[in-house]
């Protein structure tokens, strides 16, 4: 017969008794992944590096002009979507005066979802801190863009690629912590390319 | 914080976007029964990215409204499902979709249940031994028998 020594089946039952606690242990480090102290408000963007959407709009101010992805090409550039009914809009719109003014970075508009005399109106109120602002009164390009509120604002890099998605308004902390140091780093690794590019030739 | 602003924003705002999304659903009596009974399906099965926990076709967000009108504008051009549902997931992620597609990173939550299951029935294969073992409890074994034989034995 199988004789067990009261001391074997201790081990044995404390082995057993930890089973729970190592299966707790584990739920908590997966639910810790699962429920990350971010906010779920706040989507992935499925356009990260890839090209911004092909568009043909109207420039909200200059009403014969038609606007393409084309004018973004050549250098970084911040593309923000905007709108009269957005309060957050109003919220950033400071800080957006002040990067109009201060960086040397090409601001561009779009004015999503709204009536294009209340946007026209809204900038005069305001000021303007854009190059333009193209009219996405149908949020046709909204939706290319994967936008699902505003504000939002994309760094596009000098190839027309989207590198960088802000949901919410750009305050100046998002600036200096978000904002400045891709487009920085967006210039660097242009600069790197053309040098190594000289090199080559 | 920040969302939480964007939230109150659209809760304000909604009164105007409930009209707008009653008029979808008016267009959507211009399709026919086959295209009206995709079109439901569709937005019932598309999150409203806006919202947590909402499917298009419940949200009167404006996103949700553009949303379940270009889906609505996909199936007048002759889209399939499925091309539909790849429009939406190129440009909002898995969030989008309720039935997540099955790759790496949803490989747990796919197969999750039935791992869960395989240890389940594990767990009850190794315990029916043991279970067995117990219905004989109100008899003594052979050994036990001359144990206690013995005892009351000595006790007289």
């Amino acid at each position: 017969m199988n004789v067990v020594t009261p001391n074997k089946a201790g081990v044995r039952l404390t082995k057993r008794l930890l089973i729970p606690l190592v299966v707790f242990v584990l739920l908590v480090i997966f639910l810790a992944l699962g429920f990350r102290l971010k906010d779920a408000h706040l989507l992935p963007s499925a356009l990260i590096n890839k090209p911004f959407p092909e568009f043909a709009l109207a420039d909200l101010l200059r009403a014969d002009l038609t606007r393409s992805r084309q004018a973004f090409i050549g250098r970084v550039s911040l593309v923000n979507v905007w709108a009269t009914w957005c309060p957050n809009c109003l919220i950033e719109h400071p800080e957006l005066l002040r990067i109009s003014r201060e960086e040397q970075v090409p601001l561009y508009g779009i004015n999503y979802n709204d009536d294009a005399d209340k946007a026209v109106a809204w900038l005069q109120r305001h000021q303007d801190p854009y190059v333009f602002s193209i009219v996405d009164d149908a949020g046709s390009l909204a939706i290319d863009l994967g936008v699902y509120g505003a504000p939002e604002t994309f760094v596009v890099d000098a190839a027309g690629v989207i590198r960088f998605r802000h949901v919410g308004p750009v305050t100046p902390l998002v600036w200096r912590q978000q904002i400045r140091p891709v487009i920085e780093l967006l210039r660097r690794r242009a600069e790197s390319d053309a040098s190594n590019k000289k090199n080559d030739a | 914080m920040v969302a939480g602003v964007m939230v109150t924003g659209v809760i304000l705002l909604k009164t105007p976007g409930a009209d707008a999304a009653i008029d979808v659903y008016a267009e959507a009596q211009a399709l026919d029964g086959e295209q009206k009974a995709r079109y439901e399906s569709l937005i019932d099965e598309l999150r409203c990215p806006q919202c947590l926990n909402i499917s298009l076709a419940g949200s009167d967000a404006m996103i949700a409204r553009d949303l379940r009108r270009e889906v609505h504008r996909m199936l007048l051009a002759g889209k399939s499902d499925a091309e539909i549902l790849e429009f939406m997931y190129q440009r909002y992620g898995d969030f989008i979709l309720y039935r997540p597609r099955f790759k790496l990173s949803t490989l747990l939550l796919w197969l999750g249940p039935l791992m869960f299951l395989g240890i389940a029935l594990l767990v009850l294969w190794r315990m029916i031994p043991g279970l067995r073992a117990q219905t004989d409890h109100t008899r003594l074994s052979r050994d036990q028998q001359t144990r206690l034989d013995a005892l009351l034995k000595k006790a007289e």
